[in-house]
């Protein structure tokens, strides 16, 4: 036992050891708003995430296109939760191209609850020519795609500042504490009461930065509050045949004279 | 092998876990069987909106709707009058060709025999309506099974006429 | 043992198993006689075949929503986890199931290290264990491309790349191995055929390798032989049974715990961005299980050697059982071996660590040491050890330890305990 103390002992010293002579350029700690949606009961924040779809459509969307989202998904369960009519008022001010009708041509219509987020651009290319080079990402699964998840996107969007003395940035380059190299090729987004909250919600940066973030969120991980909910009972049904498996299983030891 | 006290009786603690292991088995199960019906998209699947201004009366035609055939017949004056002037209680399933076709004009369902889920063949068939070439089935100018194994009429969809020119069905 | 003469009770049972003895396999699984000293390390067999079971379904079921095409794989994922009934369970069943496996099977393969069950008369049990062993790792590697994310594209490029060091035909065979002059998706549709392929083979290995450990029976912590059945034997059911259920639910709990509250902790945030063949993420590393066989490879500074040391790390523990010199199974009457077997722990999960960190500087010097000392235990410290230690004195029963007279039962019971 005491030879095995030693070598795990020795183990965390060599890894502390390691760690700490690499520890040097790190990028600064992230921020963090406090998220509803973390932790055992998890859940979103419906009128933040309202609000955070607000942002996202007049803001967000005019470069940045979120495909694997439908306008159904507003009116559903565990995300924002906009009524059905809402949600189809919302799809209607979008466009999309369908066809081909009976004559053969293609048509734009008004879309549905079951078309997807229209983008802002018809593809990739479109989108990078029309940002300097730098393709905008796909927002529906971002929070997920970025080590940090919500707290990173929540800290970049609020991590906008002058560069350091020393430091020149490109034209079209802007500084950013958070960002991964500090250099971030999106202008900052937000800036004070750039939206006009419709349930009246002061519009600081702050206030947008957590709205739109735990928007995308949701967004990334629609079945969070679904998963939240069911593990919850799948871990106490877990726990209660556990016991009752550990005291059969006593039960059938005692039968022989061996301990189990 | 080692000394073994046979148990005396059912043991109520074995009994309990073995239901409780049962139900979660149970629960466990279900998400691998549900996952097979019709997911979220499929169900979101939106209506078919169709335009019917150049089908002249007599012709009918074929649309697509949720991977199934729609017929939409416009009906000639002897048509209606053959499917609305047939005795009721001489149908294998009765419905009344008022309740099948609300604009008598116009006759729209779901072009699936309702045997086995063939296509059944327009102005075929000894009712002058539809005939399924698969197993024989003979339906009359308002789609109701007449002669053949199918069980029931074929299935008038949820529609509405947006405008004279146009169905919405769904 | 009973199975030989086993006549089933009914005229019906009779009738079948004369024709087709299901019954007396049955019978012989049931009444398997187990020692009844086995610990809970020894539960890591069910757990293994239930984690085998699992992916199996899981898998089938993903196969039933996921498109294996370069274009629409990543969308394909989306919508299991978006519109599919169910479809994020079972995916993150399946994806954390493929960590839980590996982990299980680290604790399988490690137990086995500790109490000798690689000795002779049980090889064969070993190396196909070995063989199983590489087969999960192909199908974890491929399974892990399917997403089509940009971790699932430059892992796929990087390992099928490690097949150009082999001398003259590398070129032709890494092009073979693509369909094409890059990973695409020709590439992706023969993964997936394959990963969908290669748990059957698991399955039917799994199968041999319960056959070959039911030959000589369960090796046991005492390490001794058994006569069976005996005072020191159980039958399988239910005794072993109920035990390996309750370990089972155990680990159920903490594959709960990942897959419903940290389902994407295991997994790396760049493989949601979907692959692009232009832009190489910054920091590229392999899942977790294969992490210490990663810094092997990037340990060599030179491409086909670091290759052959990596797959020579593979190799060593397939010839283990005549590495290791040393006639007695258990660690508990080796003190010896028993230091250099918790050296070789700590090794590699130092080489594990170190195989996620970028190959510089001191990361790259600790893996070289790492990976020094990992041959260096198999080749060079197991062969001597066997020569030189002397063993503790042996019990000659699980029920009568005090034989020998030098181990105490104290000893013996608490050394079990704690392991």
């Amino acid at each position: 036992m005491k030879i095995r103390l030693k070598v795990i002992f020795s183990f965390i010293a060599i890894l502390s050891l390691i760690t700490s002579l690499t520890a040097a350029e790190k990028a600064a700690k992230p921020l963090s708003p406090g998220w509803s949606f973390k932790g055992f009961f998890g859940k979103f924040d419906r009128a933040s995430l309202q609000r955070g779809y607000q942002v996202y459509s007049e803001v967000c969307a005019a470069c940045h296109s979120m495909k694997y989202l439908t306008y159904r998904n507003l009116a559903e369960t565990g995300g924002p939760e906009f009524s059905v009519e809402q949600a189809k008022i919302i799809a209607s001010n979008y466009e999309v191209t369908d066809g081909p009708d009976s004559d053969g041509e293609m048509f734009t219509r008004p879309a549905r609850l079951s078309d997807n987020f229209v983008g802002p651009y018809p593809n990739e290319q479109a989108a990078t020519a029309a940002n300097g080079g730098a393709y905008p990402p796909d927002m529906s699964v971002l929070v997920k795609a970025r080590k940090g998840g919500a707290d990173y996107i929540y800290s970049v969007l609020l991590g906008y500042d002058e560069p350091p003395a020393g430091m020149t940035l490109d034209d079209g380059v802007y500084y950013n504490t958070y960002m991964a190299g500090n250099k971030i090729k999106m202008s900052n987004p937000l800036s004070e009461d750039l939206v006009e909250y419709i349930d009246g919600t002061k519009a600081s940066n702050e206030q947008m930065a957590k709205d739109v973030t735990t928007f995308l969120a949701w967004a990334a991980e629609p079945t969070l509050e679904q998963r939240h909910k069911l593990g919850f009972r799948a871990l106490i049904y877990l726990l209660i045949i556990t016991v009752l498996v550990y005291f059969s299983m006593k039960r059938i030891w005692s039968r022989i004279e061996t301990k189990v | 092998m080692t000394d073994i006290k046979k148990p005396k009786r059912r043991d109520f603690l074995l009994t309990v876990t073995a239901a409780t292991g049962a139900v979660g088995v149970g629960a466990a199960a279900w998400p691998l069987i549900d996952q097979m019906n019709p997911d979220a998209s499929v169900k979101a699947l939106a209506s078919t909106e169709v335009d019917v201004s150049s089908v002249e009366p007599g012709q009918s035609i074929t649309v697509l709707w949720r991977g199934k055939p729609v017929f939409i017949k416009r009906r000639t004056e002897e048509e209606i009058n053959k499917a609305r002037s047939v005795d009721i209680k001489d149908l294998k399933h009765p419905e009344k060709d008022e309740d099948r076709a609300k604009n008598p004009e116009w006759l729209v369902m779901l072009g699936v025999c309702t045997h086995l889920g063939c296509v059944p063949l327009s102005d075929k068939g000894e009712y002058g309506g539809w005939f399924c070439p698969c197993h024989g089935s003979h339906y009359d100018t308002s789609g109701r099974i007449r002669k053949g194994p199918a069980p029931t009429n074929m299935e008038v969809p949820k529609y509405e006429f947006l405008n004279s020119d146009t169905i919405k069905i769904g | 043992m009973s199975e030989h003469n086993y006549t089933p009770s009914s005229k019906f049972g009779k009738w079948f198993n004369d024709r087709l003895p299901l019954l007396t396999l049955a019978n012989h699984l049931t009444d398997y006689p187990t020692p009844k000293n086995l610990n809970y390390w020894w539960t890591f067999g069910g757990i293994l075949t239930f984690c085998l079971i699992t992916q199996i379904i899981t898998g089938l079921i993903l196969a039933m929503h996921y498109v294996a095409h370069a274009d629409l794989a990543f969308g394909s994922v989306e919508h299991i986890m978006r519109n599919v009934n169910y479809g994020w369970l079972i995916r993150y069943v399946h994806a954390n199931g493929a960590s839980m496996f590996f982990l299980a099977v680290y604790i399988h393969i490690f137990r086995s290290l500790y109490y000798g069950s690689y000795k002779s008369p049980r090889e064969m049990i070993w190396i196909l264990g070995m063989i199983i062993y590489v087969l999960m790792m192909a199908a974890a590697f491929m399974g892990y491309v399917l997403p089509w994310g940009q971790m699932s594209f430059w892992g796929a490029t990087v390992i099928t790349n490690l097949f150009s060091a082999i001398p003259l035909v590398g070129e032709s065979v890494v092009t073979w191995l693509w369909g094409g002059y890059s990973v695409d998706n020709p590439t992706l549709t023969r993964f997936f055929s394959l990963h969908y392929l290669i748990p059957f083979l698991i399955l039917g290995l799994v199968v041999l390798h319960i056959w070959a450990l039911h030959v000589p029976g369960n090796n046991n912590p005492i390490g001794i032989d058994l006569k069976k059945p005996s005072k020191d034997t159980v039958p399988f059911h239910p005794y072993i049974v109920i035990k390996d259920l309750f370990a089972l639910l155990i680990f159920l709990i903490i594959f709960a715990l990942f897959v419903f509250y940290s389902p994407n902790i295991l997994g790396h945030a760049d493989n949601y961005i979907e692959a692009n063949p232009l832009v190489t993420p910054a920091h590229i590393v392999p899942e977790w299980y294969l992490l210490p066989f990663y810094a092997i490879l990037r340990s060599v500074p030179d491409k086909l050697l670091g290759v052959i040391a990596m797959f020579s790390a593979i190799f060593v523990l397939i010839i283990l059982p005549w590495l290791d010199t040393s006639k007695v199974r258990s660690t508990i009457f080796r003190p010896l071996y028993k230091q250099f077997y918790w050296f070789l722990i700590a090794d590699v999960l130092i080489l594990g660590y170190v195989g996620a960190m970028p190959a510089e500087g001191i990361y790259l010097l600790v893996a070289r040491v790492g990976t020094a000392y990992y041959f260096i235990h198999f080749l060079v410290i197991l062969p001597i050890l066997g020569r030189l230690e002397k063993p503790l004195e042996i019990p000659t029963s699980i029920t009568d330890p005090v034989l020998g007279g030098s181990v105490q039962p104290s000893f013996v019971k608490s050394d079990k305990k704690k392991i």
